[in-house]
């Protein structure tokens, strides 16, 4: 009782102060995942509009970064509106963001000649606003960047989405520093779903959100985007409609 | 040659007046196809040069280098041989490209004494018979005329020889008045007093553009390249070119576009004259922008194209569907503005989010004519395969090249132990050798 007390005069306290601020009276808007595993650790119930979420590739994705670029279309996806994707090394195979439900019409590609200016054109398309969200790929991240991206982003209320991919697998450790980024995450791929005939089923990653602002970290075994963008919780019994398909074939 | 010479040795040789004023004419069209094209400030250079000062224009051609090569080519198309340079100065610029061999050259920056020092004479723009009187005294190159003392030449020859050398030099200023021609929209600003001051700069282009937005309003056209050319009080002219992918006649986007570059400018003693043309224009209508009816309206991203387009570091482009079974044949670049195209790739098969830009060699162990690998091993690693599916066949394109005719492609998607899945594909189809070598390739990177 205490307890919800006090959080009402600090919710209180809160409005008091965002409205002595003066701070626009935007409502917190929010992209969930519509997994409700995954909502549930994030404040607010989802990725934050106004703000930067990084996202890189483990082991081997840290160089070619493909789950985490795969994992980023599919949250572009479920947004509404253009898109706009900076990058260095042009080798993004845009048939398959399409297939994750990034229509090529909304995509607009900026490609710098040199990695430096991807933090350039990254944050000009964050302040320039009415995107609906922005996804770079980037190597390096050092904290003032990623905080002045961050500011950016809030500026403007639009959605950045940073890919992490480095030249070497052994500098991906660079991915301990500290950023300014609300959200960390780390995709890393994992043996597809088991089929009854050989084939590859639908893939599965490994999502780790490393860091969270006001949340505490997590490890999510999930399904790859399907035709909409959208992910799916992996129970780790294995999927229900799964084991009855293999039944039936079995038997 | 003379006439009678060249009949002698060509059968049949047609021969046709010189028409001075019919090329003057040709010229100075020409010269104004130029100002709209590369930059703002263009002039005649008679009888058959055009001088341009691309300082600040040239990445809208995507570098020296290729603006170059660009115009040239374009030359060529129309069945006109041209020779094209880029130097410091007018002068040099001239000499080079009258006595060099190459199509194009870029001379660097500073560079300019080295590159003009065995330049005959006549590459100096003097009368000829001072130049007749030089090769009598033996003077064979600029660089020997440069070399020797002024005072005797100037004695012997007027001062003429001495400015033209310093003008290739670099040494005396050589202002180029830009070309007009009546249909440019263009607005002026004097000022009494010299001003310098980023912000005062900042000022006055917001005003210019006002000012030519509502020109251009009564005209119902809009810009596709504006061009700010600042007047110093020590003569000299300097040029900001704004390219747009679209016509515009929107006064914040102009103006943002060209105070993102006012850092260019420098303003030296002093501005005392600001202009504003419009240099391209194109049609535009009047249409409603924004409506309270519809509630997200489609936002227009052209502004923000044009803001990243002019700063010559990117390049910005939207990919669009081919069709194509050929992987790296299926997309197409496509401009970031052009209209909606409203078609995706087909959905059948999974495609890798990562596509090398050359598919590269793996070792493997498959039994033939269409199994997967049970290995392979790529950049040194050693992968054992767990899963695969394939193949998915795809044929060469005997329309686009004939060394196509019977090429054939097998494509497996192969998953390690880890769970990473690879895009491999085998050239040939793993029993008649005209169809491929047999080896296999790794092409992308599946998620």
């Amino acid at each position: 009782m205490a307890q919800t007390s006090a959080n009402l005069i600090i919710s209180d306290l809160r409005d008091r102060i965002q409205h002595l601020e003066g701070a626009i009276a935007r409502p917190k808007a929010i992209l969930p995942f519509e997994v409700a595993e995954i909502d549930e650790r994030l404040p607010g119930g989802g990725l934050a509009y106004g703000a930067v979420h990084e996202f890189a590739g483990g082991v081997a994705g840290a160089v070619d970064g493909a789950a985490a670029a795969l994992f980023v279309a599919g949250v572009a996806a479920r947004t509404k509106g253009k898109v706009v994707w900076c990058l260095t090394r042009p080798d993004l195979f845009a048939p398959a963001l399409a297939q994750v439900g990034l229509h090529p019409d909304r995509v607009v590609y900026v490609e710098a000649i040199r990695e430096e200016y991807v933090l350039e054109a990254f944050e000009e398309a964050l302040r320039f606003g009415g995107l609906a969200a922005v996804v770079a790929e980037l190597v390096r991240l050092p904290m003032v960047a990623s905080r002045r991206l961050q500011l950016a982003a809030e500026s403007s209320g639009t959605i950045g989405l940073i890919i992490r991919r480095w030249r070497r697998q052994t500098e991906a450790g660079d991915f301990g520093h500290p950023t300014a980024a609300a959200t960390r995450w780390r995709i890393s791929v994992l043996p597809s779903e088991p089929l009854p005939v050989p084939g590859i089923g639908r893939a599965r990653w490994l999502a780790e959100l490393i860091r969270v602002k006001a949340g505490e970290s997590a490890d999510f075994e999930i399904g790859a985007c399907d035709a909409q963008g959208r992910i799916s919780l992996l129970s780790d019994a294995g999927d229900g409609s799964g084991q009855t398909q293999r039944s039936v074939h079995t038997s | 040659m003379a006439a009678a010479k060249a009949q002698a040795l060509v059968q049949g040789l047609h021969m046709v007046d010189a028409d001075p004023a019919a090329d003057l004419a040709a010229l100075e069209r020409l010269t104004i196809w130029a100002l709209s094209q590369y930059s703002p400030v263009v002039t005649i250079d008679p009888p058959d040069g055009i001088v341009m000062d691309t300082e600040g224009a040239d990445h809208l051609q995507g570098g020296e280098e290729l603006m170059l090569s660009g115009l040239v080519n374009r030359f060529r198309a129309r069945g006109l041989m041209a020779r094209a340079v880029v130097a410091d100065t007018w002068g040099a610029a001239y000499g080079l490209a009258r006595s060099m061999t190459a199509e194009t050259k870029v001379v660097p920056t500073g560079k300019t004494a080295d590159s003009v020092a065995r330049l005959p004479p006549s590459s100096l723009r003097i009368s000829s018979e001072a130049l007749i009187s030089l090769r009598t005294l033996g003077f064979e190159t600029v660089g020997e005329l440069a070399a020797t003392p002024r005072a005797p030449l100037a004695l012997r020859f007027g001062p003429e020889i001495g400015r033209r050398v310093d003008q290739m030099f670099g040494r005396v200023a050589e202002p180029i008045e830009p070309i007009r021609c009546p249909e440019i929209i263009e607005v002026h600003r004097a000022f009494a007093e010299p001003i310098a001051a980023v912000e005062t700069i900042g000022k006055y282009i917001s005003r210019l553009v006002t000012k030519l937005c509502l020109e251009l309003q009564a005209k119902g056209l809009g810009v596709r390249r504006t061009d700010l050319i600042v007047h110093r009080v020590d003569n000299t002219i300097q040029a900001l070119r704004a390219g747009t992918a679209k016509p515009v006649r929107d006064v914040v986007w102009l103006t943002k576009l060209l105070r993102d570059r006012i850092e260019k400018i420098d303003p030296g003693f002093g501005i005392e004259k600001l202009s504003l043309a419009a240099t391209m224009v194109e049609p535009l209508d009047d249409r409603q922008i924004a409506s309270s009816l519809v509630d997200d309206a489609a936002v227009d991203v052209g502004s923000f194209v044009d803001v990243l387009g002019n700063r010559g570091t990117y390049r910005i482009y939207r990919l669009a569907p081919v069709a194509s079974d050929v992987p790296e044949r299926s997309v197409q670049r496509i401009s970031a503005v052009a209209a909606e195209v409203g078609q995706t790739w087909p959905m059948i098969w999974p495609r890798p989010v990562r596509l090398m830009d050359r598919p590269e060699l793996i070792e493997v162990m498959a039994l033939l004519p269409d199994h997967p690998p049970v290995w392979f091993t790529w950049r040194g690693k050693r992968r054992r395969v767990k899963r695969a599916d394939g193949p998915e066949r795809i044929f060469g394109e005997w329309w686009q090249r004939t060394s196509e005719w019977a090429a054939v492609r097998d494509y497996f998607t192969v998953e390690d132990e880890t769970g990473e899945r690879y895009w491999i594909f085998r050239s040939g189809d793993g029993v008649d050798h005209d169809t491929g070598s047999h080896r296999w390739f790794i092409h992308g990177t599946f998620a």
